[in-house]
């Protein structure tokens, strides 16, 4: 039997009239995508349930007080509330821990710049074609499974329907390279850190 | 069987908030009723 979903207008328009079940009903309806949003903004479950809770609690004041005047578009409208509270909500933790420096503690220990130097660089690019070499030495199979991973970030799964093997081999496959590139490390004493 | 090592899509789960939190909306909306009067609204929480 094919159901009739009520829009959404029609549900603001019957809880606007005094039917809380209306209400329920949208709660329900979009709950996960409301949530979805804030919680991708905060990370936090509890901070999100929060931020959730407030935002439908504005909605039913503007609800109850008949302010509410774009019938159709109920969605958006309560993102753009909710949005604006993620953005009160990090307006209010905008303040930062503050740092003392003192004889056991140094403000630099903490504060630490994430681009590479030129050293680090050249360091890590002779690194990566010291491993490429390798990676080139271990047998075609093993070769395959291990640039598909870690070059082509492809899952075992992946790996077994492009190859044809089963998730079990290609993972086999795996350890073995991994095994052989440890074993030529150690035998030639590569130094492949930066 | 063959274990599935593949990983997980994050966002597979659906995301819903707590069930207490709606729960306390639908009383805080029964319980909730605003009266205006002259552009002021007054909000009466029945208990």
């Amino acid at each position: 039997m094919a159901t009739i979903e009520i829009s959404d207008a029609l549900l603001v328009q019957n809880y606007i009239a005094g039917n809380e079940n209306a209400l329920a009903t949208l709660i329900k309806r979009h709950e996960s995508k409301i949530y979805g949003f804030i919680y991708s903004k905060i990370s936090d479950r509890d901070i999100s349930n929060d931020i959730f809770q407030d935002t439908f609690m504005k909605v039913i004041k503007t609800l109850k007080t008949n302010s509410y005047n774009e019938e159709g578009k109920f969605l958006p409208w309560v993102m753009r509330i909710s949005h604006n509270l993620i953005i009160d909500h990090f307006r209010k933790n905008k303040k930062m821990p503050m740092f003392r420096e003192t004889e056991e503690f140094s403000i630099f220990s903490i504060m630490s710049d994430d681009v590479m130097t030129v050293e680090n660089k050249i360091i890590a690019d002779q690194v990566e074609t010291d491993l490429k070499k390798l990676i080139e030495e271990l047998p075609n199979d093993q070769k395959e499974v291990l640039v598909m991973r870690m070059y082509q970030d492809m899952s075992f799964k992946e790996i077994s329907e492009t190859t044809g093997v089963s998730i079990n081999t290609a993972l086999g496959r795996m350890r073995y390279a991994l095994m052989n590139l440890r074993k030529v490390i150690d035998k030639h004493q590569i130094i492949l850190t930066n | 069987m063959a274990k599935i090592y593949s990983k997980k899509n994050a966002l597979a789960k659906e995301m819903k908030p707590k069930q207490e939190v709606v729960s306390f909306l639908l009383s805080y909306s029964k319980a909730l009723h605003i009266l205006k009067l002259d552009n002021k609204n007054f909000e009466f929480i029945a208990n």
